[in-house]
């Protein structure tokens, strides 16, 4: 690696150092811009013991549901997993713990990990479950929930195009969580469908700068549809 | 009669005004969309990043980056906008929605709602839920008044896991329009052919009826 160019040559150097026990912060809605080529690495690798933070878990043979198939996940923070009945059994069966967060938390507690913030108050949850335990705070006669930021070691995203130096452009609603995700990496790792010379992208069009971007690469998708809906 | 789904959602629509920012929930709430007034302009908001939600594609138009928070594939309409889950909730949280519409398992009089979860069986999570109660201040509850087994789903307290506490203000049901007012369920609205003294006997938590309620019109 030269300089500000991001690119890796392989998969597998991309996801170097990942290591068992590591907490993997991943894009994605659903299997709405989620990163494939890297989640079907991960599982060729056999990394055990990860803690994955994501909006949701795949489905059942895909996205990040591949990784339950041989129990490679300990713990998720995930807003919404109601789509994998092998989730749901292992979760039953007390082999995968599973901490519900609320979506717009899970955004913003990615955002401030990125960000340098450690917690930050929010009204979501107030009185509920979620806020069991929690430092409560009232702030102009309403009550808020003290939230503690996260980070990963790793951080896998999926985009649409990037340049060399790691600036990245998102495709529609599969920018979601990915843009939070390339913040709050220790090692973030971009996969995206096309990889352009440096001065292709448009400076101002760009939504991830490659300052949080370490390694680059160019992958194939299937882009699997959950709910295929069509007009009448 | 108790209302239909389609019902609910023209009764939700009368709610709706021109140059509203909308969140519509999974269910009854989305059918609210069949019904905005013919010269209206609402736009609608997907908690996934999207504002200006449009129909279902066609085959042509199907994309896979493409699809609303319930992870259908859906279209952008002309003026839409797109952007990161972060900002989709600090357009929530920060109060910017102009109606939420969002069904639920249970509400009370004191306008708590639960709705994300059911203990022993599948707990599937609550998704943006929370944010959405927390951030709205103009919330309507979709749900039918009763559960399948003929229980009162409108409560002195609610019995589930909250989803949000004191942040519930109006309900409708499939027998009726009501208001939380202090402490109590506000008989505003009944469905055509329902009688007041059936909402009463379904309804568990303390119910304020004035002397004239008047049948429901639609959208």
């Amino acid at each position: 690696m030269a300089g500000f160019d991001k690119r890796v040559a392989s998969v597998q150097e991309a996801l170097d150092g990942l290591q068992d026990g590591m907490t993997l912060i991943a894009g994605g809605f659903g299997l709405c811009g989620i990163p494939e080529n890297l989640i079907q690495e991960i599982r060729r690798r056999g990394t055990r013991d990860l803690t994955v933070v994501s909006n949701n878990c795949g489905v059942d043979g895909f996205g990040l549901g591949v990784l339950l198939e041989d129990r490679q996940v300990r713990k998720i923070i995930a807003s919404y997993v109601g789509e994998n009945a092998l989730f749901e059994r292992q979760m039953l069966d007390g082999k995968l713990e599973v901490e519900l967060t609320p979506q717009g938390t899970l955004a913003e507690k990615m955002r401030a990990g990125g960000a340098g913030i450690p917690a930050f108050y929010t009204a979501t949850g107030y009185g509920t479950p979620v806020a069991e335990g929690k430092e409560t705070r009232e702030f102009d006669g309403r009550h808020y929930v003290l939230e503690p930021a996260i980070r990963g070691d790793f951080a896998i995203v999926k985009g649409w195009k990037a340049d060399w130096y790691g600036n990245v452009i998102y495709r529609h609603t599969a920018q979601n969580f990915n843009p939070l995700v390339a913040t709050a990496g220790r090692i973030t790792v971009v996969e995206v469908e096309e990889i352009v010379p440096p001065g292709t992208l448009p400076p101002d069009q760009i939504h991830t700068p490659g300052i949080y971007v370490d390694r680059l690469l160019c992958g194939r998708f299937e882009k699997r549809i959950e709910q295929r809906t069509l007009s009448a | 009669m108790t209302l239909t789904r389609e019902q609910m959602a023209r009764r939700v629509a009368r709610e709706l005004q021109d140059g509203f920012y909308v969140n519509l929930g999974i269910g009854i709430p989305t059918l609210v969309a069949n019904y905005i007034p013919e010269g209206m302009q609402v736009m609608l908001q997907s908690e996934n990043g999207l504002l200006g939600m449009g129909p279902f594609p066609t085959e042509a138009e199907l994309d896979a980056d493409m699809i609303n928070a319930g992870k259908q594939t859906v279209t952008a309409l002309p003026g839409a906008s797109i952007f990161s889950s972060a900002e989709s909730f600090a357009m929530i949280r920060g109060g910017h929605i102009d109606l939420t519409v969002l069904g639920a398992f249970e509400v009370d009089v004191q306008g708590n709602i639960a709705s994300w979860m059911v203990p022993g069986k599948l707990i599937k999570g609550m998704g943006g839920s929370m944010d959405l109660v927390a951030g709205a201040d103009n919330i309507i509850v979709t749900m039918t008044h009763c559960s399948k087994d003929g229980q009162s789903k409108l409560l002195s307290e609610c019995s589930l896991p909250l989803t949000g506490a004191g942040c519930i203000r109006r309900v409708l049901t499939d027998l009726a329009y009501l208001e939380i007012i202090d402490g109590a369920f506000h008989l505003k609205e009944r469905a055509p052919g329902v009688s007041v003294e059936e909402i009463a006997e379904k309804t568990a938590g303390k119910l304020v009826i004035p002397d004239h309620v008047p049948e429901m019109t639609f959208a």
